[in-house]
């Protein structure tokens, strides 16, 4: 087999290989918890947000609150 | 034959398209038997397992609520669809909430806390989920005497959601 007919199907094959899963509305109750959200402690928003400013001198821009169970 | 010289491109070809169809069906499969949508037929409940009692829908004005426990918007809905149904029971209006939780405990936990008088039933081999293709959670389907689709509401949004409902309730009731 010639060099691009082998590259050529090993690129192919690497499609095999991806790891993407689909997660479905209805099958996000893991990514609904609590402990995913990235806003569940305070305090270490404030720390981090302290530290933010500090070096920065901006704040917010952190993103949207609430976890992946993509409600609404 | 010298294998080396065979001709590359069929092999080429072929692989390029064999990529294109891993990818394809990587990223489109959820999506081939495509979402429900307004002017569709609602998928034939008496044909799906679900747990739980089906009510009588013949020439009804129907609400089909898909919800689960651990859905915050889902908790918001709930006093609202006891409302509608409250509210338009006795007009010929139907209330259907179909739970997708995988555990039943979870589900009775759930109506523990936000009691309803409405029917709920549980899809929890989401066999009725998979065909209707819903957006997001909750997702309610408002079906018209005919059992066809109307309006879709795909999210709670408190009161605007709540104006919704009552205004195009109001509209497949008369």
């Amino acid at each position: 087999m010639k060099k691009p007919a082998r590259l050529c199907l090993l690129l192919a094959a690497t499609g095999f290989l991806t790891g993407c899963q689909h997660v479905e509305p209805w099958e996000r109750r893991t990514l609904a918890d609590y402990t995913m959200r990235a806003d569940r402690d305070p305090l270490t928003i404030a720390n981090r947000e302290h530290m933010w400013f500090s070096r920065e001198a901006a704040s917010g821009g952190r993103g949207v609150g609430g976890g992946g169970c993509g409600c609404n | 034959m010298n294998t080396s010289r065979t001709d590359p491109r069929p092999i080429m070809r072929a692989s390029l398209l064999l990529a294109i169809l891993v990818i394809a069906f990587a990223r489109f499969s959820p999506a081939i038997a495509g979402p429900v949508k307004e002017g569709d037929s609602f998928p034939d409940l008496k044909a799906v397992k679900l747990e739980g009692a089906l009510p009588d829908l013949a020439g009804k004005v129907v609400i089909v609520d898909f919800f689960a426990s651990w859905c915050g918007p889902c908790k918001d809905s709930f006093p609202v669809m006891q409302e509608l149904h409250e509210k338009f029971e006795a007009k010929g209006l139907v209330i259907l909430a179909v739970n997708l939780d995988k555990k039943a405990e979870d589900m009775k936990s759930f109506l523990a806390a936000h009691p309803v008088t409405f029917p709920v039933v549980r899809d929890g081999t989401s066999t009725l989920v998979k065909q209707v293709q819903i957006a997001t959670m909750p997702s309610s389907f408002i079906l018209d005497k005919t059992g066809k689709v109307r309006f879709v509401h795909r999210g709670f949004k408190g009161e605007k959601t709540r104006e919704e409902y009552l205004k195009q309730i109001a509209e497949l009731l008369n």
